[in-house]
């Protein structure tokens, strides 16, 4: 398992926040984490990361405890974090600097995906000269190129209008395809996660838990043409419906 | 260029419409040059002492700069210390902003019974006068830090040092410009003053024997002078941010477009 999430509490005082929360996620997995807004995604992935400890349970990474110091971990923020005085090319070498990469040879490394991730020519301009597509995906660069096993993406495409989010997605899981990163992703848009996770993990509202584990049935590659398989839009549903705490339709022809 | 000419013509022209009514004013009414002289009058008496004032241009700048210097290099020690120290921040920042209170016209003096009449009381209130618009604007630049990049950090393993380094510093030179450009105009008037209060050269001194001896005039030629220095400094402050800081201007007039 690269991720395990082991009955965990978190409460900060009184209020708790995560109840018995357990999660998997395997080398390559493509896992969303989807819930109500509030419901403490982002104290997970501080969890996660190691930026905080939980109350009670545990958490694996690569079968280790998670914290900061394993280098295990890496995370792409809500927002793209790009630095106003540093060139694109700096920005996304940032990370590798950031945990003791010599400048040039973080820069090389950096470098190197800038035709993959679509940024090529970029290198020497400011962030704010970028489109609010070309920002995440240079987020993103900087958070791949660290090469840590395990990627946190907390509602990377949050902020963007829905077409460039759309694209995004669409871009995104061609990303994957290729690189088969594993993968934590959450997010509250319910189209997105059946997009592009293998597996959505749906939680409860606060205090949060997994009420449902939904394996995306998939046909065909991930990509536009997905969005009109009949599965897709039946995933949709169950999904919609275990979030607002109805029992899915599934499962009650199931029963009866 | 184009835009820097566009920012000096306003304040040329309302000092061209000031000074040419001072000199119809003192003209009309026959005023004595003793108390208020001409425009025209400090004009060529100021060019006729150009050498004397020179000279005495020359020790304030000195001053200026070396008390400048020594303010610079007080408010990063500082800063850095209430950055990294909780205490530090408790324990010195309310002393700092008391130490605001107390006037200089007290301390000039004792400064001068302590240090004597050369270089080293001047530097220190020139040090007083601008340390504090520097300290305090460098220490909140660092503070005003994004909390989530600083986390992003913090999930990378990035100890502190290279955080306040990759971070911290970059993102609070903004602000630290700021408190420059207000700090280097008192710096001059700092050394002028420190002159008043006791100095063999200077213009501080220069202008309080000038105005024993009547010479209005070259008073006026001398405050002329002051005001040309901090300009000019100012003017550098402003250069220098543009060459340390060239992505702020770009961002500016992405903004503007």
């Amino acid at each position: 398992m690269s991720l395990e999430v082991r009955g965990v509490t978190k409460a900060f005082g009184s209020l708790a926040v995560l109840r018995d929360l357990n999660l998997s996620v395997e080398p390559g997995e493509f896992a969303a984490v989807i819930g109500p807004s509030g419901s403490g995604k982002s104290t997970l992935f501080n969890l996660i990361s190691g930026l905080d400890r939980p109350t009670s349970g545990e958490i694996l990474v690569q079968g280790a405890p998670a914290s900061v110091a394993s280098g295990k971990v890496a995370y792409m923020p809500q927002k793209d974090l790009l630095f106003p005085w540093r060139t694109v090319l700096d920005n996304t070498a940032l990370g590798l600097e950031a945990q003791g990469v010599r400048k040039k040879e973080a820069r090389r490394r950096a470098g190197e995906l800038f035709e993959a991730f679509g940024l090529d020519g970029f290198q020497s301009s400011y962030p704010f000269e970028l489109s609010g597509g070309m920002r995440q995906r240079a987020a993103l660069l900087r958070t791949v190129v660290l090469e840590r096993p395990v990627l946190l993406l907390d509602e990377p495409f949050g902020a963007l209008d829905s077409l460039t989010r759309t694209e995004m997605q669409l871009w995104l899981a061609d990303m994957w395809q290729r690189y088969r990163w594993t993968v934590v992703l959450v997010t509250h848009d319910i189209r997105e996660a059946v997009l592009l996770a293998d597996t959505v993990h749906v939680l409860s509202p606060r205090p949060a838990t997994v009420v449902e584990r939904i394996e995306v049935p998939r046909s065909g590659p991930r990509g536009l043409d997905a969005l009109s398989e009949p599965e897709f839009a039946a995933t949709e549903r169950r999904l919609l419906d275990s979030l607002s705490g109805r029992v899915s339709r599934v499962n009650e022809v199931t029963a009866g | 260029m184009r835009t820097a000419l566009r920012a000096v013509w306003p304040p040329l022209l309302v000092l061209a419409v000031l000074v040419t009514g001072w000199q119809a004013y003192v003209t009309a009414a026959g005023v004595d040059p003793t108390v208020l002289p001409s425009p025209g009058r400090v004009l060529s008496q100021g060019w006729a002492n150009r050498g004397d004032l020179w000279d005495q241009t020359l020790p304030t700048l000195q001053e200026t700069l070396l008390g400048f210097a020594l303010s610079f290099t007080a408010a990063w020690l500082v800063a850095v210390v209430l950055d990294f120290s909780a205490a530090a921040r408790r324990g010195l920042y309310p002393l700092l902003v008391a130490s605001q209170t107390i006037p200089i016209v007290a301390v000039a003096p004792l400064l001068i019974i302590w240090f004597g009449f050369g270089l080293l009381p001047k530097m220190l209130v020139v040090t007083l006068t601008t340390f504090f618009p520097l300290a305090a604007t460098l220490a909140a630049g660092f503070a005003a830090t994004d909390r989530d990049a600083m986390r992003l950090l913090r999930s990378l393993g990035t100890g502190r040092v290279r955080a306040f380094r990759l971070v911290r510093v970059p993102s609070a030179l903004p602000h630290f410009f700021t408190g420059l450009r207000v700090s280097i105009t008192y710096a001059v008037v700092g050394a002028v003053f420190a002159e008043y209060a006791g100095a063999e050269k200077g213009l501080g001194i220069y202008m309080q024997a000038q105005k024993s001896a009547f010479r209005t005039d070259l008073v006026f030629a001398a405050v002329a002078v002051t005001a040309a220095l901090s300009i000019a400094l100012f003017g550098a402050t402003c250069l220098l941010q543009r060459l340390v800081l060239p992505w702020e201007r770009a961002l500016v007039k992405e903004g503007r477009s």
